[in-house]
């Protein structure tokens, strides 16, 4: 289930941003993600149960092994919600520019 | 041609600039009254605003309600700090999605650009954390390729 508010902190921190970035390239195990990072595989655990935590990851058992991959509807989510917002900008103005073409100076005079 | 630029400003600012062929007089008046904010301030198409609150004075009130028609909905609520009337407008405001997310306070500039007007919107967020998450809303093209990449590759898995 995802959590806007959780996802965004969750997203505000690089470590996991690169996790997720390696995890779009497919499944992976702690193991293997942990590799790139000079941290720890406890502190990588703990980043992965925030995503988990945030909607953006899912895991599964395997085995000895929980292998992480990248939650659609969690990160389809987060990229939908920002999508809305680069778009309501330029959407926004391009709106005001036809409202402001329609306003007379006359009208504007009044107001004062 | 772009005419909106977006930038970062120190850990916690985000400037966005954009021009208009109209005198700061009325793209002033577009910003602060309900009934010109109706028209434009809508989002993706489809999207309209069927409840609008622009108390234009230091104090007032400021709500916007969205609805997409088909169930979608969210809100914004935030005060107006101060006013120069057509040059300059502060204010805070927070979006409900449902939670409210952290305040980011707007100080809104209409200056003269030869005929026209350029509008500076210079957004403070409360911390560098915050406005990372905001901007992880792909607002920096950074962030907007990584996404459009994990986008594309969730897509191409997807059953």
């Amino acid at each position: 289930m995802l959590n806007l508010d959780a996802a965004f902190s969750a997203l505000a921190d690089p470590t996991r941003r690169a996790i997720l970035a390696r995890l779009a390239l497919g499944e992976t195990t702690i193991n293997e993600l942990a590799e790139p990072f000079p941290i720890s595989q406890p502190a990588i655990s703990r980043h992965i149960k925030v995503l988990e935590g945030a909607g953006l990851i899912v895991r599964r058992i395997d085995g000895t092994q929980r292998p992480c991959r990248l939650a659609p509807a969690g990160i389809m989510g987060v990229d939908q919600w920002l999508a809305v917002l680069r778009e309501a900008l330029t959407n926004n103005y391009d709106r005001l520019d036809q409202v402001l073409a329609t306003m007379k100076p006359k009208r504007l005079r009044g107001k004062r | 041609m772009s005419k909106l630029t977006l930038k970062t400003e120190g850990d916690t600012h985000v400037v966005v600039t954009r021009r208009f062929a109209a005198p700061p007089e009325a793209v002033y008046r577009a910003h602060t009254e309900p009934a010109l904010i109706k028209k434009w301030l809508l989002g993706p198409d489809g999207w309209s605003m069927p409840a609008c609150i622009s108390e234009a004075r230091p104090g007032g009130k400021i709500r916007y309600e969205w609805v997409n028609g088909k169930g979608g909905g969210f809100y914004l609520t935030g005060e107006y700090l101060a006013l120069e009337p057509f040059r300059r407008t502060v204010h805070v405001e927070r979006m409900y999605l449902p939670d409210a997310t952290p305040d980011n306070r707007v100080e809104t500039r209409f200056d003269p650009d030869d005929a026209g007007t350029l509008l500076t919107l210079r957004m403070t967020l409360p911390d560098g954390e915050t406005r990372t998450a905001m901007l992880a809303t792909g607002m920096e093209s950074g962030m907007e390729a990584s996404y459009a990449r994990l986008e594309g590759m969730i897509g191409s898995k997807s059953p």
